[in-house]
């Protein structure tokens, strides 16, 4: 594949998929919620970039309206909706280190390199373009799990979830146009609920444990223990 | 090989050279007076820095009686690995023969031999505070270099070559292309360019808290012609580092013959280019605060890792098989 | 016609080398009774037993071609093979030059030895017999006489090491070394069987025919890896390694550092590339993968260290990386079938065994010449040793600057024939390998770094500065043999950085023998131009780059020191007190010291090392800091190993019963067990 042959939109495409990449390690890495949360929302805002930028290049209407929709939800609204959560939950200089970024950081590039060695086999000439947006998809999906592992932070958690959900959508949008409009509305609506139901769970851990380190909800396991 | 080594090349790289060593202070100067500017205040003249500088170079030195002779050679051979360095930089022209006998990686390593000199001449004369700065000096450059050759390789994979001026005439053929490659590239070695010049946020080059300072720490037993020697230095691995980022990232405007014309254009882009990467300079330099010592790995760990995913989505996303 | 003949010559000169490494152990018996035998005999024979092999190497490198005999010892149906090609020739090349700098060095430096109580006879015959076993195991063409001469090689090195053997800790040193050569020795052993068990014998000619199928050769290669990775210290194995090294006389450490270690480079050169010949590309990522973890650990390891001769010793850990990274380039460039480009990986890996010889040679050189002066290893009890050894001074700061990898000297010139091997990723099909050799350039960028810092600190602390200890304050320099060692050493490691395209035109000889094919374009362009790829792609003139800096440099002083002075109304220099800010004046407790220097960078890669830190106040008032730094290996491998032996051999000990009766049985018991299962 020849980047310079390409037209400028999808080189542009790619330009934004790379920094959607970018944002997720930015949002693995970060110690402030405050931050990480608004690292989540450029990383939205960049999706309905993307899905704008797809609309264009392939004259797909119902795009806009997706590439509306997300930003709309994953760029202002949830976001927004975080924010007041930390709030109420005076969480704002809340810090929280990783033990040991620079290996959580190298498993993360580690996950990318696996990701595009599984996408390898499409070779088909015409794909390699979808293709590699998919190995990049697929990476901020598996990076937003790696961020679910390595988080103890409830808030933190929630994020990685939702960066999972951009990887997938971006991997739809790119690869096939984007899903049926219908699906698309659920997911969001899906979202959205997830979202409050987020809320409303935090602030009840919260009131029962008086943290939000979900390591400390490990005594809810099946033999029970010390306590 | 022969196209690089005519006359007309080697009169243009000798030329080219000297504009690095007299056009250095003038970016300095350029940027004080914008942050000046920024901060309500008139600053000193543009061409205090040729003053300062012609000041020194008039002034005795002295010298400590602990120094050894290491301490006296030190201003001179990091003066011209400095210079050597820049001199591979296209700053007007492409094709000189300069660019031909050091490639990109012979850069990062003439600036390794500079840093290796000024933190040993650091660590001479035995006081604590040049100790200090050698050690963080050797912290931050242990960081910088490598994210520096891997923005540089993620050039180098892109051209296919590891030679300046192959790689800005790559790019000058190919046109306007947007390549995710280039945009982490940018970014990396726009923080390793803040890192090693020491500017804010790593380093301030205005402090005078001796517990803070790196880069003047080892500085501090120099005075007059060799202090002279290793603030031009400075200056002129300032401009390096702009002229690099300027020609390479945004290369149109560089002349591509030896003509007058396409001198003079190229000395009139560069300038342009130069002067608006002061200002971002400066206005970087104006919002920003000094970081501490210990949150400075942190910021090289993000140059380093945007020179990585650089490297990564020029493989991902650009190249395909 | 011509040219057999002097490849004949060269195998003469190797053999005079062996003979004449023979003749220092014969000649050592007297130093019992003649102390000076040693400094007067022995070593000089050393020496010229290395000019020798230097000869031999030159000659054969520069002709290319094999000349190969048996010799008349050995088994009655297998006689000894010898053969000297072009990579025997550039390792008996590699072994002379240091053995000949050591030549130089030692008669001053055993001087030393002749008042001590060690055995003398010992510390001489040892060094012949190691000096020989080196050179058997690069002539040797047959399995049996590689493992005889690497075993006399193993075995005569451990007495080395444990010389100074009054020392507990010495001895321990000397049993782990003994211990994780034999395990190596046994896994190089095995990997032969191997090979032997699809051939036809055991001389190579033959293994080289083996037909094996590929597990096998996974097998084989694994063995092979292990057991020449262990001797040469890559991580995990390296732990022997800093122990060992540092212990024996300063010399010796810099035959071990600088020549035995490329003796297992050469091993696994021979038994990879040549042996086995044919190679899957996922060799070539464990091996890129392996090289990769040493040096990145190695340097980490001895950037922590304050014991200057242990802190070489890791950097040799870190170097032995580095080829490594190169072999495992060329191995997965070979294994895809890009010959050229396999052809530089692996002369970039040549290039920096040379010169990880002459720079590491020379730095324990340095640093037995400050030993000698000043009986002083602990960095942080020296300082100022420029201004009292002007000589060591400068030599060492050659093999620092070689060391770091800094234009114009060799080490530079080594890691950008690396560097530009790994820039060839591109090329390759399989995306994987593409997205992971940027990422080795990236450790390997990291680890010259890293090495900067290091050495930085060691020239810094040790050679400037003030003294921070008397008997540092009256160091004198050393005698002029021990100068001239490291100056010849040093010398070289200048003329191989700035002169690379005769190096390499000398270099090709080796791949285009076992690869089949070299790297001609290296040198089109002119001894002044080194054009590994092609002149569009990347070059280098270290000719013009040291015209440039020494021209520009002088000009610059020239100008400032003379020209621009004329009228000037002030003296031009004045000596004065260190200014240091105004503060009291400095005195040599108030520098930096090697610990201090280090700490930033313990602070950021702490995680890789068990750092035990701890401030107490004494009972007078003053502040006690102690810091240990553990090697994270041990807990991770060798101690469950070793506990798992312990408890292993408890539950053996049953059989001891103390009757000699009941031993017999066991013997006639495996006796006949034995015969059972031949049948």
């Amino acid at each position: 594949m020849n980047l310079s042959l390409l037209p400028l939109l999808q080189q542009l495409v790619l330009v934004l998929a790379a920094i959607v990449l970018f944002l997720s390690f930015v949002l693995l890495a970060q110690n402030r919620l405050i931050s990480a949360i608004h690292a989540f929302a450029w990383q939205g805002a960049l999706v309905a970039a993307v899905t704008t930028v797809v609309a264009a290049t392939g004259h797909i209407h119902h795009l806009y309206f997706s590439a509306a929709l997300t930003l709309a939800l994953k760029a202002l609204l949830i976001p927004w909706m975080l924010h007041r959560l930390v709030r109420r939950l005076e969480l704002e200089r809340h810090t929280e280190s990783l033990q040991s970024p620079t290996l959580v950081t190298m498993a993360a590039v580690a996950l990318v390199i696996f990701s595009y060695w599984l996408v390898l086999p499409m070779i088909q000439e015409e794909l390699t373009f979808t293709r590699n947006i998919v190995a990049i998809s697929l990476a901020v999906v598996l990076i937003g799990l790696l961020m679910m592992v390595f988080r103890t932070q409830a808030v933190a958690q929630v994020l990685g979830f939702m960066s999972m959900e951009n990887g997938l959508f971006l991997a739809a949008v790119s690869a096939t146009g984007g899903m049926p409009l219908v699906v698309e509305l659920g997911v969001a609506f899906d979202v959205l609920v997830a979202m409050v139901l987020f809320g409303v769970f935090f602030l009840q851990i919260r009131e029962s444990i008086d943290s939000l380190d979900v390591d400390r909800l490990n005594r809810l396991r099946e033999t029970g223990g010390d306590q | 090989m022969d196209n690089y080594l005519t006359l007309p090349g080697w009169v243009l790289a000798v030329f080219q050279s000297c504009l690095y060593i007299a056009l250095a202070p003038l970016l300095v100067g350029w940027v004080r007076k914008v942050k000046a500017r920024l901060q309500n205040r008139r600053g000193a003249p543009l061409f205090q820095a040729y003053r300062d500088l012609y000041k020194l170079l008039a002034k005795e030195a002295r010298v400590a009686h602990t120094a050894s002779p290491l301490f006296r050679a030190a201003p001179y051979i990091v003066f011209t690995a400095t210079w050597m360095a820049a001199a591979t930089v296209p700053l007007l022209v492409v094709d000189l023969p300069t660019a031909a006998i050091a490639d990109i990686i012979v850069l990062v390593g003439l600036l390794a031999l500079a840093r290796v000199f000024l933190a040993l001449a650091g660590m001479d004369v035995g006081t604590a505070f040049g100790g200090m700065g050698a050690s963080r000096e050797m912290l931050i450059g242990a960081l910088a270099e490598p994210a520096m050759l891997m923005a540089v390789f993620t050039l180098a994979m892109t051209a296919h070559s590891t030679n300046l001026s192959s790689v800005i005439d790559y790019h000058l053929v190919d046109g306007f292309v947007l390549r995710p490659s280039y945009l982490f590239a940018l970014g990396g070695l726009i923080l390793v360019a803040v890192a090693e010049s020491g500017r804010i946020p790593i380093d301030n080059p205005t402090t005078h808290l001796e517990l803070t300072m790196i880069h003047e720490a080892m500085l501090l037993e120099y005075s007059g012609r060799h202090l002279a020697l290793m603030e031009w230095s400075a200056q002129i691995k300032l401009l390096l580092y702009g002229t690099l980022i300027a020609n390479v990232f945004f290369p149109w405007g560089i002349g591509r013959g030896f003509g007058a014309a396409a001198l003079g254009l190229g000395l009139a882009a560069v300038l342009a280019k130069l002067a608006a990467l002061g200002a971002v300079l400066a206005v970087g330099e104006t919002v920003l605060a000094k970081m501490r010592l210990f949150r400075a790995p942190e910021f090289l760990n993000l140059a380093l890792l945007l020179s990585l995913l650089g490297l990564l989505s020029h493989v991902i996303l650009e190249v395909g098989a | 016609m011509s040219g057999a003949v002097t490849m004949q010559q060269a195998l003469a000169l190797a053999g005079l080398a062996v003979v004449l490494a023979l003749a220092s152990t014969l000649v050592s018996l007297l130093a019992k009774r003649v102390p000076a035998t040693l400094r007067l005999a022995a070593t000089p024979l050393l020496g010229l037993a290395g000019l020798a092999a230097l000869a031999a190497g030159l000659i054969a490198l520069a002709l290319g071609g094999t000349v190969q005999t048996t010799l008349p010892l050995g088994l009655p149906w297998l006689p000894w093979h010898v053969r000297l090609d072009a990579l025997a020739g550039f390792f008996l090349l590699l072994i002379g030059v240091v053995t000949c700098a050591v030549g130089l060095y030692a008669p001053a430096y055993v001087r030393g030895f002749e008042h001590g109580h060690d055995s003398l006879t010992a510390l001489g015959g040892f060094s012949g017999l190691f000096l020989t076993g080196m050179l058997m195991v690069v002539l040797a063409d047959d399995a049996f006489l590689f493992m005889v001469a690497w075993e006399l090689m193993s075995l005569s090195s451990y007495f080395l090491v444990a010389y100074h053997h009054e020392h507990s800790a010495n001895r321990r040193a000397a049993f782990l070394y003994l211990l994780m050569a034999h395990v190596g020795g046994l896994m190089i052993l095995l990997g032969y069987g191997v090979l032997a068990a699809f051939g036809t014998g055991f001389s190579f000619s033959e293994l080289r025919a083996a037909e094996l199928p590929p597990i096998w050769a996974g097998v084989a290669f694994a063995l092979a890896f292990m057991g020449f990775g262990m001797k040469a210290g890559l991580v995990p194995l390296h732990a022997w390694l800093p122990e060992a090294h540092p212990v024996a006389p300063s010399h010796i450490s810099a035959l071990m550092s600088g020549v035995m270690l490329k003796v297992a480079v050469y091993g696994f050169i021979r038994f990879v590339f040549d042996l086995i010949g044919q190679f899957p590309w996922q060799w070539g990522v464990v091996v890129l993968i392996i090289g990769c973890l040493s040096a990145l650990f190695g340097v980490l390891a001895a950037l922590l260290q304050t014991d200057l001769k242990r802190l070489l010793a890791y950097s040799s850990v870190e170097n032995l990386g580095i080829i490594f990274i190169g072999l495992g380039l060329s191995l997965v460039f070979l294994s895809t079938g890009y010959r050229s480009l396999g052809a530089l990986a692996f002369v970039a890996a040549l290039y920096h065994c040379l010169n990880h010889a002459l720079f590491k040679g020379l730095l324990f050189l340095g640093a037995g010449a400050i030993l000698h002066s000043t009986h002083e290893r602990d960095l942080d009890q020296m300082g100022g040793l420029l201004r009292r050894k002007p000589w060591t001074g400068l030599f060492f700061l050659v093999g620092v600057l070689s060391i770091s990898a800094l234009p114009p000297f060799n080490g530079f010139v080594s890691e950008w024939l690396t560097f530009q091997a790994a820039l060839q990723a591109w090329q390759l099909q399989s995306g994987v390998l593409r997205s992971l050799i940027p990422i080795a350039s990236a450790v390997l960028a990291l680890t010259g770094a890293l090495v900067a810092v290091t050495f930085v600190k060691v020239y810094g602390v040790a050679f400037l500065g003030q003294a921070r200890s008397r008997h540092v304050r009256r160091a004198r320099p050393g005698p002029w043999g021990m100068q001239a060692g490291q100056g010849f050493l040093a010398l070289l490691c200048l003329l191989l950085g700035v002169f690379p395209t005769w190096v390499i035109g000398l270099i090709d000889a080796v791949p285009r023998a076992i690869l089949g094919g070299g790297l001609p374009q290296a040198g089109a362009y002119g001894w002044l131009w080194l054009t590994p790829v092609s002149p569009q792609t990347a070059s280098y003139s270290g000719p013009l780059i040291v015209l440039m800096l020494a021209g520009i440099g002088l000009t610059v002083f020239w100008g400032l020191n003379y020209l621009w002075s004329r009228g000037a109304p002030v003296r031009w220099i004045r000596r004065g007190d260190a200014w240091d800010c105004g503060f009291a004046p400095p005195s040599p407790r108030m520098q930096y010291t090697a610990t201090a220097f280090a700490q930033p960078i313990r602070r950021v890669f702490g995680l890789l090392f068990q750092i035990d830190e701890t401030m107490t106040r004494q009972e007078d008032g003053t502040l006690r800091h102690r810091l240990h730094i553990g090697d994270r290996f041990w807990g991770l491998l060798y101690l469950p190993i070793a506990r798992a032996v312990e408890s292993a051999a408890r539950r053996v000990v049953l059989l001891q019963s103390g009757s000699v009766r009941v031993y017999l049985g066991w013997t006639l018991a495996t006796l006949v067990g034995l015969l059972w299962i031949i049948t």
